[in-house]
């Protein structure tokens, strides 16, 4: 499939099985269709006015019965063993945590890294475990061809081993909600050397990038609190430039008297530290009226989420 | 055929006046054929509905990000669409119009077995339509999950989504007790001498059906009052944060759901193998497989629901069994497209329109049933599972293979339903847009699909664009189609030339009464003694 990239060791074999399976499909359907039009001409009213009565015949029919039997008990035999590759990591593959949440995906590393987007390098394996931390979403590798569900309480694997330096896209693939269709990220695939750089160097060393993707990162800069914020999925919620979305925006927030909704009914409240700190760590004590229950409860460290209050406090 | 053609001054269904008469002589009439006719208006009006929604959802793929409408209103029309077009068209589909109208009459019967139950059974229909739509105003907004209601999310979505899982219970309940009295009067109320094998393929395939309405149905019933019991009271069966397990339901509603699909084309099955050998002027070719093939596709279409769950994480011999099964059950269907292909082979063809939309079911019929082999191969999937290529293949089955069937047996019982005939030219012209049309619209989606486009998608990447901007234009050119068709049968209801009870030279029952039919169809039970496709008295005449 040219029109899109063939990028993995997978993607080779799935295309491979997809061409003939196709071709098979293909011959059946032109055959099916070309009998069904010279009947139709042949054994016109005009042409044969009397028609034969055939009820049946026996070993046609067997053999229209077998044969295809065994061609789709084919197809289900090369589609099984190219799945079963996909499904066996070898052993020396690297492996990454992949979460899903509401709407990014975050990356962990074996020595803690944390990305929101998915670096791998060129012709080595790497293993997946799939994750969710909120409902169910589907994580896609189009260029690979490869697919894993993400399921909160359960992980699941898939592997996949790059063959071409580039960004490819990563999508969502299971409805989750009104950003369902921006849950987007990239995978890079990069050189050994550049994600050694990247992995084995001090905190802040920069990303590495496939030859394909030179842009600069494009949040370079940005305070840390929103570094932090990031790959937890805040932002794809909250604002802080005072647009409402599916959660009240950060600007302004600091101070301000609102309604919530608690187990006993409606409160005022103004927001202060402790309750800035409470709606983070237990969003569904007060919910903050006008607005879903939709915040789920993020894992965030304590220094961390020192920080990302004092962010939201100086956001005037 | 020893039944004599019945000359009766008794009064045709259409014309009668019972106890009740105008529109109420409608809505409390238990004749099987009133029923049917309720189903059609009811069904076809919910059809359009969806088709307008499906309109609007290709408009707004026409730019790939600033949109005319909010993602959450189209997260909304999605599972409007789906659910108007599952629930109430194609899960009803052939059953309820052409099992309703054509069962009774193909067996030699009066009515069905419990007449009342089926009226009811439409007003359970209504019911839940009317709860459906009640859920699209009320509440925190239309559900927006999808037609699957998929747990988690169909759990903590603030929107109206118990109303809505509501109503699809409620649609279950029409769907049960249609199947309860189908299978009752073809077990009970055949003519004298129509044994098994001498019914017709039509009511093989309704009996078929209509077993699995019976058997699955319960399970989405189950399946629905957890998830408004879980989302009321929080009890925690699908959800993982209480313990729950989200492919739990995943199974639950693929059960039901996956035969839902045989429930759906099934009897479009069993239409189309009414069809052909009417136009061949023969009888079938092997009439014991594709009876057989009818209760097979049921039996192992039962076996094979986890083909939807690829990537969820199911264990691998878990797929590895389904998958396997998913091919076998491929080949009933294989069996029936060679028959009727055969069934061509040395007839006497009779070109009208019903063939015409019979033959186009068996193409796009096949090309749906082939992508549905492309997923169920395990490598594949994992590539093609929740992307547009899904979307294409079901519209396909579903509307390529239920969609053209209906259009087909209705094309091919209308004149026995109204009494009247339509037009043969408009029901070409609306054929070649339609057909054109479909595959632009649907074989795009296909090759969306391959390149890796996800389903339920509000905005897409660039590289999909020219893609989506095709199919667009494909569904104006599909729905101008779908305008003249319905649009000139519904004049030739009121104003088409009258027919006769047999244009077609057909042989079985319901051919050989008046058209439209008296009230209680026969004044004379009819015996009957041939094969159901007997024409070797016809043939030549
Ligand atoms: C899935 C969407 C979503 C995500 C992700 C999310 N939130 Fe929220 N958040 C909401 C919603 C909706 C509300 C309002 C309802 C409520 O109070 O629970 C809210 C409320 C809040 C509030 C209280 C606002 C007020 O006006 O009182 C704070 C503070 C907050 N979120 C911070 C965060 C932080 C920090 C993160 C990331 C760790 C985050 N949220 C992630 C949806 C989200
Ligand atoms: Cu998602």
């Amino acid at each position: 499939m040219n029109f899109l990239p063939k990028a993995s060791t997978f993607a080779t074999q799935a295309d491979k099985l997809f061409l003939q399976i196709f071709v098979l499909s293909l011959v059946f359907l032109v055959f099916i269709t070309a009998l069904m039009i010279y009947f139709v001409i042949k054994y016109s009213k005009k042409r044969h006015p009397k028609a034969e009565q055939i009820e049946g015949h026996t070993l046609l029919e067997i053999t229209w019965t077998v044969v295809p039997l065994l061609l789709f008990v084919a197809i289900f035999y090369y589609g099984w063993t190219s799945y079963d590759y996909a499904r066996r990591a070898p052993r020396d593959a690297m492996v990454v945590k992949v979460t899903g949440r509401q709407w990014t995906w975050s990356f962990k590393y074996p020595n803690g890294k944390q990305t929101d987007k998915l670096y791998a390098v060129l012709d080595r394996p790497m293993k997946l475990d799939v994750n969710s931390v909120d409902i169910l979403h589907g994580f896609y590798i189009p260029a690979f061809r490869l697919k894993a569900d993400a399921v909160p309480g359960r992980t699941n694997t898939i592997w996949f081993q790059p063959t071409r330096l580039g960004t490819y896209d990563i999508q969502c693939t299971v409805i989750c909600g009104v950003n369902h269709s921006s849950m987007l990220s990239h995978v890079e695939v990069v050189r050994e050397k550049e994600f050694k750089a990247w992995y084995f160097g001090p905190e802040g060393a920069p990303e590495p990038t496939a030859v394909a993707a030179l842009a600069p990162p494009e949040h370079a800069g940005e305070p840390e609190a929103l570094a932090l914020m990031r790959p937890r999925g805040c932002l794809g919620c909250h604002s802080i430039d005072g647009k409402p979305m599916v959660g009240p925006t950060f600007r302004g927030l600091y101070g301000k008297q609102e309604e919530v909704v608690t187990k006993t009914g409606l409160a005022r409240v103004t927001m202060d530290d402790e309750r800035l700190r409470l709606a983070i760590l237990e969003p569904s004590r007060e919910v903050v009226r006008g607005y879903p229950e939709q915040m789920p409860v993020v894992p965030i460290g304590d220094d961390e989420l020192n920080r990302v209050v004092a962010y939201i406090k100086e956001l005037k | 055929m020893s039944t004599q053609q019945h000359t009766t001054a008794e009064p045709n269904y259409l014309e009668y006046d019972g106890k009740h008469n105008g529109l109420l002589g409608w809505l409390l009439s238990t004749d099987h054929k009133r029923v049917a006719i309720l189903y059609l208006v009811s069904m076809v009006t919910f059809f359009f509905a969806g088709v307008s929604a499906g309109f609007v959802m290709r408009l707004v793929q026409l730019t790939p990000f600033h949109k005319m409408i909010t993602a959450q209103t189209y997260n909304a029309l999605f599972t409007f669409h789906g659910v108007v077009m599952i629930f109430l068209f194609v899960i009803p589909g052939l059953n309820a119009v052409f099992g309703n109208f054509v069962l009774p009459i193909i067996l030699g019967a009066k009515d069905v077995q419990f007449p009342r139950l089926n009226l009811a059974s439409w007003y359970f229909f209504i019911g839940g339509a009317l709860i459906a739509v009640i859920a699209l105003f009320t509440g925190n907004g239309p559900p927006d999950t999808g037609w699957s209601f998929y747990a988690p999310f169909s759990l903590k979505t603030g929107t109206n989504v118990t109303l809505g899982v509501f109503a699809a219970f409620i649609l279950g309940f029409s769907s049960m007790l249609t199947g309860i009295n189908f299978v009752t009067t073809i077990h009970r109320l055949r003519a004298p001498g129509m044994t098994f094998f001498k019914m017709p393929l039509f009511p093989w395939a309704v009996y078929a059906t209509s077993w699995m309405q019976i058997l699955a149905t319960p399970v989405l019933a189950v399946t629905l009052l957890l998830v408004i019991l879980e989302r009321l009271f929080g009890i925690g069966i699908f959800d993982p944060a209480k313990g729950g397990d989200p492919v739990l339901y995943q199974h639950m509603f693929w059960i039901y759901s996956h035969p839902a699909v045989y429930i759906m084309i099934l009897p479009a099955m069993g239409a189309i193998s009414e069809i052909l050998p009417t136009f061949a002027q023969r009888t079938i070719f092997g009439y014991k497989a594709i009876a057989f093939s009818s209760i097979a596709i049921a039996g192992f279409g039962s076996l094979v629901w986890a083909h939807h769950m690829f990537t969820s994480g199911m264990s691998d011999f878990g797929n590895m069994i389904f998958s396997l099964l998913t091919m076998v059950v491929a080949v009933p269907s294989a069996i029936k497209v060679f028959n009727w292909v055969a069934t061509l082979y040395k007839g006497s063809i009779n070109f009208q329109p019903p063939l015409l939309y019979a033959l186009s079911f068996i193409f796009l019929f096949c090309i749906g049933g082939m992508t549905g082999v492309w997923q169920g191969a395990l490598a594949l999937d994992i590539h093609l599972h929740d992307t547009y290529f899904i979307v294409g293949h079901f519209h396909y089955v579903m509307f390529g293979g239920t969609g053209f069937a209906f259009f087909a047996a209705l094309v091919y019982w209308f004149p026995k339903m109204f009494g009247r005939m339509y037009s043969n030219t408009a029901m070409y012209v609306a054929w070649f847009p339609m057909f054109i049309g479909f595959n632009m619209l649907y074989f795009t989606m296909l090759i969306l699909g391959m390149q890796g486009m996800p389903r339920r998608y509000y905005a897409h990447l660039p590289q999909y664009h020219l893609a989506h901007v095709v199919a667009t234009v494909g569904s104006w050119i599909m729905i101008s189609g779908l305008l003249i068709f319905f649009g000139s049968l519904l004049h030739a209801v009121f104003r088409g030339k009258k027919a006769g009870s047999n244009p077609w030279h057909a042989v079985t029952l319901e051919w050989s009464v008046p058209s439209p039919p008296p009230v209680e169809n026969f004044d004379e039970v009819p015996t009957v003694t041939h094969e159901p496709y007997h024409f070797a008295k016809e043939a030549g005449s």
